[in-house]
């Protein structure tokens, strides 16, 4: 089975240690996260995983079972990227002088469709949200004129499928 | 001093009081039904042993002489009775030396609850003395684990401990109390769980899925049932006997499913796996509908997963979804408590005897029997066997003893030829192979089943893990028969490198000490045969013994356990010698 990108998308309470306890799914089987990021999600009080990885179908889905298995997650699953909508975000903190001594700085800034964050007399940030070659492309064009400092998020992103957590909670009634 | 009466008082709280959280632990204890607790104290968890002091006409804490002997002391205390066991002890060292037996209940489905105590809140994270980040290092083998740092929390989480300990596929749940937590006083209350909302233990079966199943068993020429621990966890033993005796369907067991079907079953083909019988092993590549039942397709029970049951349609009833194509890919997943999805299924099998696929497994029976087991139970060499013995120990307790096995050779001729008429009555280290499990293992099961015989079968090696464990015994006069089979080796690693490391017995050679007197200096009674003439009767004389009694039986050195499935070989190139 050949190994392709997968969306890893985790709803669960949010509770200390949880995180601990899904990363360690992932050590166990010797697999490397890309890029994860928690935050909370349309339900109240209901967090968001959102891991990606680089492996087979086969290993997704066994990662998954396990994820899903851990007693406060709510529900796991994977997509493929074709399945999902996502996006990253990107910081670049460039010196300000450049944005007057080189012009094609200005260029970037407009083709790339990203935004001026701040700007002060040392330095400006450029915001820039899209896929990850879009951003790597923004890095390229700007890493010759010299990046001060540069950070990217992990991957965001909604399935195109329903994900009926509100239902499952729902269906819970202690007896 | 308080009387006792004003003690049972006392632990009737039903309505809110005013109580320390040491001893809202004890009171949460009583609610759930724990009479028994093994554990070791220290530092950080004083408050609580304080508790117990005052509650020991109701709660008895058993001192193992190490926490690691608690565990597996719980462990079997919880594998014989179905209950949950517990085990406390105090941070750092205390709470590290959990952790094998942790492991060993999280691999082999063990509902236990272990207790921890903490340094207090505000030394949390400065390497207070003994803190250790226990849930940190007990995360990836428990199935939950939680830390209380004010004592309000205390009812709520021991509550939801036990809950999940014991439902759905159970584990273990550790429980990490910071000492402040133990010594503030909080208005207690206490109410069982009934309920997590991220959490479903037991799927609801699909009468579909079952239907399915169904048809795939009545269309089979050759069908063949594998169960596990789930058909004991799940309590399906007379639903799998329903189903096996309807549908004339040979059934074999995993280690772990050992004793949920009696021996003497005529439909019961034995063991599966590494040291398992060599028909359900061979078959199990010429049978059309595999139907596993509460068992996870362990690397133990399958070798070569390229080469296992290939021909089959694999049905897998299991209730654990996370296991469903885990390893073998199911044709058809029946999910939920196998009890209650076997009943299901029984209305809608047709009769059946299939006698002449049956007739198979009976001829490779007696082809295993001629070559290695009469030879292992019945044989005619000078030097001692592992499976005489436990033969004779068949023989003596009339097949209902509870048999604890420490891991090795012994636990595999343990296995192979114990024979059993209960359910729950093998008791081993499966999953793990935790050697030093059965001494500590066999304390909880004799405590969690007081009205059975008990006995340990170990190895020299294991022995002298957990040997200090013979302290309890003497000390709490539990009368466990403990049988030692000494071959003066390591001999499962030595077994191996006879046959894959042309020899060279590195470390496996064991200078040990006089065993006998050992136990004597516990006041055990105890004795040591080496010769055939004397097996009957000290085995006899064992069983018949109302005290713990110890026996070492010096064994031939180099004997091997056979059949063999060489480690990553397919099921069929099982070998006989």
């Amino acid at each position: 089975m050949e190994k392709q990108w997968f969306t890893i998308s985790v709803y669960s309470e949010n509770n200390v240690g949880l995180l601990n306890r899904i990363s360690g799914i992932f050590l166990k089987r010797h697999i490397n996260i890309e890029s994860l990021n928690v935050s909370k999600s349309e339900i109240d009080e209901v967090s968001k995983f959102t891991i990606v990885v680089n492996t087979t179908e086969k290993w997704v889905h066994n990662i998954v079972g396990q994820i899903e298995k851990q007693v406060e997650v709510i529900k796991a699953f994977y997509h493929t990227d074709d399945e999902t909508i996502y996006q990253e975000s990107a910081l670049f903190k460039i010196a300000s002088s450049l944005l007057f001594d080189e012009r094609q700085i200005q260029n970037i800034i407009k083709e790339s469709n990203s935004q001026i964050v701040t700007v002060s007399r040392d330095f400006f940030v450029l915001a820039k949200s899209g896929r990850r070659n879009e951003i790597d492309e923004m890095y390229d064009q700007l890493k010759p004129y010299g990046i001060m400092q540069f950070v990217r998020s992990g991957r965001i992103s909604v399935s195109k499928e329903e994900m009926n957590i509100s239902a499952i909670l729902e269906e819970f009634q202690p007896n | 001093m308080e009387t006792i009466e004003e003690k049972k008082t006392k632990t009737k709280i039903n309505t809110k009081m005013k109580i320390s959280g040491a001893e809202a632990i004890v009171h949460c204890l009583l609610a759930e039904d724990v009479d028994l607790v093994y554990g070791y104290p220290g530092g950080a968890i004083m408050p609580v042993y304080d508790e117990f002091y005052k509650f020991q006409d109701k709660l008895t804490h058993v001192l193992t002489r190490h926490e690691q002997g608690a565990t597996h002391a719980a462990q079997g205390y919880a594998r014989v009775s179905g209950r949950v066991g517990v085990a406390i002890a105090t941070s750092g060292p205390g709470a590290t030396n959990l952790v094998t037996g942790i492991a060993d209940a999280q691999i082999d489905s063990t509902p236990m609850v272990c207790i921890t105590g903490q340094v207090p809140r505000h030394l949390l994270g400065s390497d207070a003395f003994q803190e250790t980040d226990i849930i940190g290092i007990s995360n990836p083998v428990t199935k939950w684990s939680y830390q209380i740092t004010k004592a309000s929390e205390i009812p709520e989480v021991i509550a939801k401990a036990f809950y999940i300990a014991k439902s759905g596929r159970p584990g273990p749940v550790l429980i990490d109390i910071t000492k402040n937590a133990q010594f503030e006083e909080f208005d207690f209350s206490y109410k069982k769980c009934k309920g997590v909302r991220s959490y479903v233990p037991t799927p609801k079966p699909n009468m579909g899925a079952i239907e399915a199943a169904a048809n795939l068993i009545n269309q089979a020429k050759k069908p063949f049932i594998v169960w596990g621990q789930g058909v004991i966890l799940g309590e399906a033993e007379e639903a799998l006997k329903a189903v096996i005796e309807k549908g004339g369907i040979p059934a074999a067991w995993t280690i772990m499913g050992e004793s949920a079907v009696p021996t003497s079953h005529p439909l019961n083909v034995g063991m599966v796996g590494m040291h398992g019988n060599y028909g359900p092993n061979m078959l199990t590549n010429e049978c059309d509908v595999l139907i596993a039942i509460g068992m996870r397709f362990d690397d133990r029970v399958t070798g070569n997963l390229e080469t296992y049951a290939k021909q089959a349609k694999v049905l897998h009833f299991e209730i654990d979804a996370a296991e469903i194509n885990k390893n073998v890919n199911a044709d058809v997943a029946v999910l939920g408590n196998c009890k209650e999805t076997l009943e299901l299924l029984l209305p809608l099998l047709h009769e059946n005897n299939h006698e002449n696929w049956h007739s198979e497994f009976k001829k490779k029976h007696q082809i295993e029997f001629d070559e290695v087991i009469n030879n292992d139970i019945r044989p005619t060499k000078d030097g001692l066997t592992m499976g005489e013995v436990i033969e004779e120990i068949n023989i003596a307790s009339k097949n209902k003893a509870v048999i604890v096995t420490d891991v090795g050779q012994h636990q595999m001729i343990a296995c192979r030829y114990a024979k059993f008429e209960q359910s729950k009555s093998n008791i081993t280290s499966g999953g793990l192979g935790t050697m030093g499990f059965a001494l500590p293992a066999a304390i909880g099961a004799k405590q969690g089943a007081m009205d059975r015989e008990v006995v340990a079968i170990i190895g020299d090696g294991g022995f002298q893990m957990t040997i200090q464990e013979l302290g309890v015994i003497f000390q709490h006069q539990i009368p466990v028969k403990i049988v030692v089979l000494n071959n003066d080796h390591l001999g499962m690693v030595r077994q191996w490198q006879e046959l894959f490391f042309d020899k060279r017995y590195a470390s496996t050679v064991m200078v040990n000490p006089d065993f006998v007197k050992i136990a004597e200096g516990y006041h055990i009674e105890s004795k040591r045969i080496s010769e055939r003439k004397d097996l009957k009767a000290t085995v006899q004389e064992m069983i018949a013994s109302d005290k713990p009694y110890f026996l070492e039986v010096k064994v031939e050195k180099e004997d091997n356990v056979f059949p063999m499935i060489p480690s990553g070989a397919s099921v069929s190139d099982i070998r006989l010698k």
